[in-house]
């Protein structure tokens, strides 16, 4: 029943979004006030109506139903609680429908929250992401229904892959779809203000918080799913340049250009057709990369139900929406205004070098991940692309993007001074420098790649605090005034600031964990020891125990350095004999400059145990710097600058944190 | 923060893993320079029967198999290019996780230079036709005063003023 | 000329469309590789006999008539599913079969094959894999046509369908027939 209420629940949403994408479009052409309202409670209904449908699946689970079939597929009445809500959105259908959730979320935001925009512009916004909520609520609906019945229900369900019954990526998709499916509103925006024919400040303004929370949860999804493929798949690493991995990472790329470059249009009026250009292919990439995960055009260990025949109609989908943006892009783009005159040395010089080396790295991502495919539909020739391509490809155009960050703020908007900038910036260069340095001097053997990644790391550091100081006159006036000063700032300011430094530190791990991971790899009977990195694993014993679906042979491992006892580590080999599955669990010790992390292997109490262990310099601070991006994002979406619209004129004289540089 | 780590820790001490463990001990060679090559060999070398993994990272028997074959070639004296050559006999360019740069593979190895070099020529184009920033005349005297009566009236009309320019 | 640059974008975009449409609706399983070994000659190893009664597999044993060269174990559940029609091929002797065991206890293949029947002309073992390996085979079952001078002139991965036999794989046999070596 309830299943069936869901179900309708979609279709009636479908209807809604076929209204909401027409009318409100139609009232705009003709300035009709009515019509055009009709766009807000459209939204808004859309979005309670999937909302509807997303819990009444969610309670098909939590009940577990095996009338339903997707329930029965994917879930098993002995799954705890968490993994019964999670597995909503382990599968493809369930997933689509948390797809059009968000999407419909977003367009409900801004039906809510979008007070300040002007009517015809908010109507055409949430018409474009109408039409958007038309074609996928379709193809759920046609294709990928989750609430198909199973009769007769069987007993119990397949159950969720038990890798899958985890914390980490329980949370993953859906931030990872808030991102994805959020660059949806920055599409929106974008169509629309091609239709209007008109790109401004006001636009610009509009569209940043949309576009940052989108960012920011992208940031968080893709990070935390880094963070579960290190600690669930057992050999430490974090990035495997898989297609899916890039299919999120391209949007975050392109998003991140769109970001700053939608700054220039709302400062200096101008990048107009670049940051359409952007918004347009940002989301041209979510959906690619939602039609790579589920079409099986390519191999990838994420790939979710394989089905050609989807993968068709999504790719439809994408060809329709992106190539009708395209359109009226080159019909639409060429006439609008000429912005803001500015020299190439200049912040916004900077803005366009940043966009350009965003744009080659995603563009580089892109050509790596789908080559592949390319050469087999060309030529019908195999290669593969993998992790060595993408290192030597991607990171050569993203360090002088890392150079370009500590110089770009320095600068003054429409005429820069460089040599000013760079003197300014000693103390960056000072603290690279030393980070170089000390790099050098700890290594046995001489290797560029950590000296060279650090300095960038360091440099990064360095103009990112130092353009901070200047702002507040650090140490230039009295620290109570600095201070007053930092509390003045807009806090879009401080983002900026912690999102830099956030990318900062990530590259700090990234370098020395790629560097100076250490492995070792032994047979061990109880009694004996493993070295590393100066620590000392002892193999206590090997308990053999059952836990409640599984028997498991757990090594307890003594962690000591320099002979003091450091902690006890506990991998464990496990045998779920329902699915009849063998898995590893590894057991990490985190500090805050290095990960211990442990696993054992096949062996017996004659022949010994294969242990495992690594030593994992500065991989915390991958995830570090990742949240600390993240936190600067959210710290920019408080800014209430946002909420407001149009720029207002202020009532009182500006303060000295205006006048202490552009923003 | 002490303790965030440690509850961290507890909660990571059991978590499940999935196609773990590759390299056995018995493989590992007792030369550790020819073992670091068999390492990074064995990393460029893709494991045919997994998804995106190399024949370092998997465990499947095939992985392994390849595993023990690059690293009797390397006791037995090979050059690693050799080594290559021999599996892409076998199994075609597809096994080689890093492409050769071939003409089949131009377009990957150069794409993105030639995404470069447009892009940078898009940008150049772009930067001078907006570099046309008025150097104009400095005011005369009797302009000077003009626009500072302006700015008399516009601050009489709405009480306040600011400098579009200095807006941020 | 700015319009034509306009447009770029779009251009662009459609023709990565058409290169994602293209492997979908030509069909193709992106896991199925090409062989290698074209046109090369198969391996020279010898394989020794699984069974007493049956020889093993030497290169001299390969040339002189277009031969299928089945990988197959006993541990492998689709070379169940195909082994009826191998044994259809064998008894309708249209084309000589030779088996290679992959990585297989002995016993336990020649339980199999008494349970299953057995339709190869020869079988050799390759305990270890390595020869496989040389015939570039990365998993059971696969399927080589070896023409009359010994080199490999075709692959089907995975359990041979009728259709695949009948459609693909019988025309080269006869084609390779009659070639002149």
């Amino acid at each position: 029943m309830i299943a069936e209420l869901g179900h309708y629940a979609l279709a009636l949403a479908l209807c809604v979004a076929v209204v909401q994408s027409t009318v409100p479009l139609y009232g705009a052409a003709r300035g009709d006030d009515i019509l055009m309202s009709l766009a807000r409670p459209a939204a808004s209904a859309q979005f309670l109506a999937i909302l509807v449908a997303f819990g009444a699946l969610t309670h098909g689970y939590v009940t577990s139903d095996f009338s339903i079939l997707n329930v029965a597929q994917n879930s098993h009445s002995l799954k705890p609680m968490l993994y019964k809500v999670s597995g909503v959105w382990g599968n493809h259908e369930g997933s689509m429908v948390l797809w059009v959730l968000i999407l419909a979320l977003f367009g409900f935001a801004v039906a809510a929250f979008g007070n300040n925009l002007p009517p015809s512009l908010r109507a055409r916004v949430l018409s474009v992401q109408g039409m958007i909520g038309v074609g996928f609520l379709g193809f759920i609906l046609l294709t990928s229904n989750p609430f198909e019945r199973l009769i007769p229900a069987p007993l119990d369900g397949r159950d969720l892959n038990p890798l899958l019954q985890d914390p980490g990526l329980a949370f993953h998709p859906p931030m990872l779809y808030l991102g994805y499916v959020g660059f949806s509103m920055a599409f929106s925006f974008a169509v629309a203000a091609l239709i209007e024919g008109r790109v401004d400040p006001a636009w610009a303004r509009w569209v940043r918080p949309w576009t940052l929370a989108a960012w920011t949860s992208l940031t968080g999804g893709i990070a935390l799913g880094s963070w579960w493929a290190y600690y669930e798949l057992g050999w430490g690493g974090w990035w495997y340049w898989d297609p899916v991995e890039n299919a999120s990472f391209m949007p975050w790329l392109a998003g991140t250009a769109l970001l700053h470059s939608a700054i220039v249009v709302e400062k200096r009026d101008a990048l107009k057709s670049w940051t359409i250009l952007l918004a347009i292919i940002t989301f041209g990439l979510s959906l690619m990369g939602t039609f790579l995960v589920r079409s099986g055009v390519l191999t990838s260990v994420h790939a979710f139900a394989v089905d050609p025949e989807r993968g068709l109609v999504i790719l439809a989908l994408l060809t329709i929406a992106i190539g009708g943006a395209l359109i009226l892009f080159a019909i639409r783009a060429p006439s609008m205004k000429l912005g803001g005159m500015f020299q190439p040395i200049s912040r916004e010089g900077g803005l366009v070098m940043n966009n350009l080396l965003l744009s080659v790295a995603t563009a580089t991502v892109f050509i790596g991940t789908l080559y592949p495919l390319f050469l087999d539909a060309t030529t019908g020739e195999k290669v593969s692309v993998g992790p060595p391509f993408f290192n030597a490809a991607f990171v050569p155009v993203m360090m002088p993007l890392v150079l370009l960050v500590a110089v770009g703020p320095m600068l003054a908007w429409k005429r820069g001074d460089l040599p000013g900038a760079m003197a300014r910036l000693w103390t960056a260069a000072i603290l690279s420098i030393a980070a170089a340095g000390f790099v050098w001097s700890q290594q046995n053997d001489v290797a560029f790649g950590p000296i060279v990644g650090f300095a960038f790391a360091g440099w990064l550091a360095g103009g990112s605090i130092t353009e901070w100081a200047e702002r507040i006159a650090l140490f230039r006036v009295p620290l109570a005034t600095s201070l007053a000063r930092a509390g003045g700032l807009p806090r879009s300011a401080h983002g900026m600031t912690l999102a830099h430094l956030g990318l900062a530190i990530f590259i700090c791990g990234a370098v020395a964990d790629s560097f100076w991971r250490q492995e070792v790899v032994v047979n061990a009977k109880p009694g004996e020891t493993v070295s590393i990195a100066g620590f000392d694993l002892t193999l206590d014993k090997i308990e053999r125990t059952r836990g409640p679906n599984y028997q498991t042979e757990t090594a307890h491992l003594s962690v000591s350095r320099d002979g003091a006892p450091v902690t006890t580590l506990r991998p464990e080999r496990r045998f779920y004999p329902v699915q009849q599955m063998p898995t590893t669990e590894a057991a990490i010790h985190s500090t805050f400059l290095a990960d211990l992390y442990a696993a054992i292997g096949e062996g017996g109490d004659r022949q010994g145990w294969t242990v495992r262990v690594w030593h994992n310099p500065l991989v915390p601070w991958i995830w570090a710097g990742c949240l600390v991006m993240v936190i600067g994002g959210l710290v920019s979406l408080s800014d209430r600058r946002l909420r407001v619209g149009a720029p207002k004129r202020r009532t009182n004289a500006p303060s000295a944190a205006q006048v202490a540089g552009a923003d | 923060m002490k303790r965030l780590l440690t509850i961290l820790t507890l909660l990571l001490m059991l978590t499940p893993v999935a196609t773990p463990l590759a390299v056995e001990p018995e493989e590992i060679l007792s030369d550790p320079g020819l073992e670091a090559r068999a390492r990074a060999l064995s990393k460029n070398i893709r494991c045919l029967v997994c998804q995106n993994q190399s024949i370092d990272d998997s465990n499947a028997s095939l992985a392994r198999d390849l595993r023990v074959i690059v690293r009797e070639r390397l006791v037995a004296g090979e050059t690693d290019e050799a080594i290559l050559d021999y599996l892409v006999s076998r199994y075609g360019e597809f096994v080689l996780l890093k492409p050769r740069v071939t003409a089949a593979t131009y377009a990957l190895w150069y794409g993105p230079w030639v995404v470069l070099a447009f892009g940078a020529l898009g940008a150049a184009l772009f930067l001078s036709r907006r570099r046309n920033v008025e150097r104009a005349a400095p005011l005369d005297d009797a302009e000077a005063a003009r626009v500072a009566d302006l700015l008399r009236e516009a601050d009489a009309d709405q009480g306040q003023h600011r400098d579009p320019e200095a807006r941020s | 000329m700015s319009r034509l640059l306009y447009l770029l974008p779009l251009i662009l975009f459609l023709g990565a469309a058409g290169y994602f449409a293209a492997p979908i609706l030509q069909g193709k399983d992106p896991s199925t590789l090409p062989s290698a070994m074209i046109n090369k000659p198969a391996p020279a190893r010898d394989l020794p006999a699984l069974i007493a009664s049956k020889p093993g597999i030497d290169p001299a044993s390969l040339a002189g008539d277009v031969r299928l060269v089945n990988f197959f174990a006993s541990w492998c559940g689709p070379c169940r599913v195909e082994h009826p029609l191998l044994m259809e091929i064998a008894e309708s002797n249209a084309v000589p079969l030779y088996g290679i065991n992959y990585k297989d206890a002995p016993g336990a293949a020649v339980n199999w094959l008494a349970q299953l029947g057995d339709p190869f002309q020869r079988i050799g073992r390759d305990g270890d894999g390595r020869a496989a390996i040389e015939w570039g085979v990365y998993g059971v079952p696969e399927t080589y046509v070896v023409d009359k001078a010994g080199r490999i002139q075709y692959r089907h991965v995975g359990p041979l369908s009728r259709e695949d036999y009948q459609e693909v794989i019988l025309p080269i046999v006869e084609r390779l027939r009659e070639a002149n070596g």
